[in-house]
């Protein structure tokens, strides 16, 4: 009998609920019973409700199974999963189930497919053709495709990938660099993980493209300390990266030169924010920079720096290899392209849905999501991380692009939705968004500094009662102070957050003398 | 992980292949910390002697990080998370329960990137998705 090939994520999440001991088990038992497999430990689909999903190659087609424990294996021998059996954890076809085949995917489209760290495996799936196109026209073709893809930043802010790059591009500088900002800190984000654990070299070519059309040499990855696997993976694809040439004096044979290098957070929020990264890869505290300079202009140890989040280069390829008018087929307005939304919280099915930017917040929580995990009805999201606003179920018609959410007075930020229970206290939130702000402050403004925990004092005030009305309007206040009188988006958003919380839900913050423990 | 104790011999060996790394503080207290488990109060004058910055810069970044710590590490590090994909499956109240149970070695964390499997909590480096009070009596030392 020939070689069985069996797919079992090493993702940090699929591990996080026992794939590791899954695949030990399997392997164990392929042993006992004589049967030649083989296992590769692939990235995750994304489904993660169903981690760990075990897949088996059944001629052409990948039979899933999840989630499997280690309690399953036996029985999952006995029900010949190994030929496809039927089984009650059998999802059939991986690449039919509904939940990803109406996924876009175009930044991912070989998370969870390939091995993550074979070359082969990258290449016989549509890597590295951007790259070579690449290095085949010139700097200003490239920078051009960018622009008119329509990509724009994934990490928060939405700046026009393509303007930044041409920034610094023109100026003139023998060293640049290229910064990958991997710090990824938003609760309710994971994408930026789980590109970088299940196809590292799509980041590493995406840099490389930003490293030729800007003409940097240098690639820094700033990534946070909280991704231990990440940051393994990332350092194991440096090293196969450069000794298959897509990195290093003599890219693909062009002549041109990119290399890339890690730089490990030490747990701070703020460092996210692309300035306080360029302070913490200098090595200094994580303080917030003013503006200008840009960093485009200078930013690492005041070279022009291109900063990018993890899925804004890795989209890049992509965007290379298809063209810009591929990419920008997709979406509305002037939100192109794909987006890839992460959904989490108390939700039944969390995972990633990259999708064109436009579909609506209910589609999201409700069909992909399939509401909450507590079976619960749902009463809260919050969209686009900790400085993110929190909508409520009314709220469900929004379109999911930059400009529809700023209208409706949140962000889109790095895509991360979290969802709540009708157990949610959205003052606890408010006030927790506060008491976060106070913890990760860089302390450069004073109202983001001391406003944050005046803040939560203040909502514990309504919390418990005390003078609500008058505190509320003080509360607003003070958000207004903190909106205008912070230099950056930790002080500048938390508001968001809080006012949404009141205005969303605004029964969570009246007089609540009766119920205050 | 098991954690060399604090010498300055061996601290200086540690620094000397960071001699020319651009911007050397953050990383020479990572370096440290990852080898002696804590950053001992000696080194603040050894690295910014080393590196010829002043203390006040080393002692700056000690303070600012919130991994950095000062004190050597205790027999567990159980770190929850606490950010609010978690709290949305109830962290707080793990939260609750394992400062109880199992009191300093608890730190609060903010987001391991597992926030569709939450609770997550990292226990000596090993993450723990949908995690239980149960789940991490299993793999506490
Ligand atoms: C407090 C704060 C935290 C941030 N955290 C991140 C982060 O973790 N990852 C990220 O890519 N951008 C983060 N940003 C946004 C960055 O400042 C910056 O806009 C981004 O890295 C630029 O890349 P992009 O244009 O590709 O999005 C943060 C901003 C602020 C104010
Ligand atoms: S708003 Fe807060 S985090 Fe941002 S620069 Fe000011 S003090 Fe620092
Ligand atoms: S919010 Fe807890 S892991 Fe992300």
């Amino acid at each position: 009998m020939s070689t069985i090939k069996i797919f079992i994520p090493r993702d940090s999440a699929a591990v996080s609920v026992g794939a590791d001991d899954v695949a030990l088990e399997i392997a164990r038992r392929a042993v006992a019973e004589n049967l030649s497999v083989e296992i590769i430990r692939n990235g995750t689909r994304g489904a993660l409700w169903l981690e760990p999903l075990v897949e088996v190659q059944v001629g052409a087609d990948r039979i899933g199974y999840g989630p499997v424990q280690v309690a399953d294996v036996a029985d999952l021998f006995k029900a010949k999963f190994l030929e496809g059996g039927a089984h009650q954890l059998c999802i059939n076809k991986v690449d039919e189930l509904p939940w990803l085949a109406e996924q876009d995917r175009i930044t991912f489209k070989r998370v969870g497919i390939i091995d993550p760290l074979s070359i082969v495996d990258y290449e016989s799936n549509g890597g590295l053709v951007g790259l070579r196109r690449a290095l085949a026209i010139s700097e200003k073709e490239i920078i051009a495709e960018v622009t008119e893809s329509g990509l724009r930043g994934r990490g928060g802010a939405g700046f026009p990938a393509g303007i930044k790059w041409k920034t610094v591009s023109e100026a003139s500088s023998e060293t640049k660099y290229i910064c990958c900002n991997a710090d990824e800190g938003d609760s309710g984000t994971f994408a930026d993980r789980i590109l970088m654990e299940g196809d590292p070299f799509t980041l590493i070519e995406g840099m490389t493209i930003a490293g030729i059309a800007v003409g940097a040499k240098e690639g820094i990855i700033y990534i946070r300390s909280e991704y231990p696997a990440a940051i393994a993976q990332l350092e194991a694809a440096i090293a196969i990266a450069q000794e298959f040439k897509l990195l290093g004096p003599n890219i693909l044979g062009s002549g041109r030169t990119f290399n890339v290098k890690i730089r490990i957070g030490a747990g701070s929020y703020v460092c996210g924010e692309e300035t306080a990264m360029l302070e913490s890869i200098e090595g200094k505290r994580g303080v917030v920079r003013s503006k200008p300079p840009l960093p485009a202009i200078s930013g690492l140890f005041g070279k022009p720096t291109v900063i990018n989040n993890v899925l804004t280069l890795s989209s890049v390829p992509a965007v290379l290899a298809d063209g810009a008018a591929s990419y920008k087929s997709r979406g509305v307005g002037r939100s192109l392209g794909t987006q890839i939304f992460q959904i989490a919280g108390n939700v039944k099915r969390g995972g990633i849905v990259e999708t064109g930017f436009g579909i609506t917040l209910e589609k999201l929580v409700m069909d992909y999501g399939g509401g909450t995990f507590s079976g619960k009805p749902v009463k809260a999201v919050q969209i686009g991380g900790p400085l993110g606003a929190y909508f409520a179920v009314k709220n469900f018609g929004i379109s999911m692009d930059y400009e529809s959410l700023i209208a409706a007075g949140g962000m889109l930020g790095h895509g991360g939705l979290v969802i709540f229970d009708e157990n949610v206290d959205l003052a606890v939130q408010a006030k927790f968004a506060m008491e976060f702000c106070a913890i990760e402050s860089c302390g450069k403004c004073t109202p983001c500094r001391l406003g944050s925990t005046r803040g939560a004092e203040t909502i514990q005030l309504i919390i418990d009662g005390h003078n609500p009305e008058s505190n509320k309007k003080l509360l607003l206040d003070l958000c207004e102070v903190m909106t205008d009188g912070s230099l950056c988006a930790m002080g500048g958003l938390t508001p968001m957050p809080v006012k949404s919380a009141m205005i969303n839900f605004p029964e969570d913050f009246d007089s609540r003398v009766e119920v205050a423990k | 992980m098991s954690t060399a104790t604090w010498s300055k011999d061996h601290a200086l060996a540690l620094l000397e292949p960071l001699r020319h790394e651009p911007g050397p503080v953050l990383i020479a207290l990572q370096a440290l910390q990852a080898e002696f488990g804590y950053v001992h109060v000696e080194a603040v004058a050894l690295v910014a002697t080393f590196f010829n910055v002043s203390r006040a810069d080393v002692h700056g970044v000690l303070t600012f990080y919130h991994d950095l710590r000062t004190t050597p590490p205790l027999a567990n590090a159980i770190h929850i998370c606490v950010a609010e994909a978690c709290q949305a499956v109830g962290s707080r109240d793990l939260e609750k329960a394992l400062k109880n149970q199992y009191k300093d070695q608890v730190t609060d964390a903010y987001c391991f990137g597992n926030c569709a499997l939450g609770p997550a909590v990292m226990v000596n480096g090993k993450l723990i998705g949908r995690a239980t009070a149960a789940k991490i009596a299993a793999v506490i030392r």
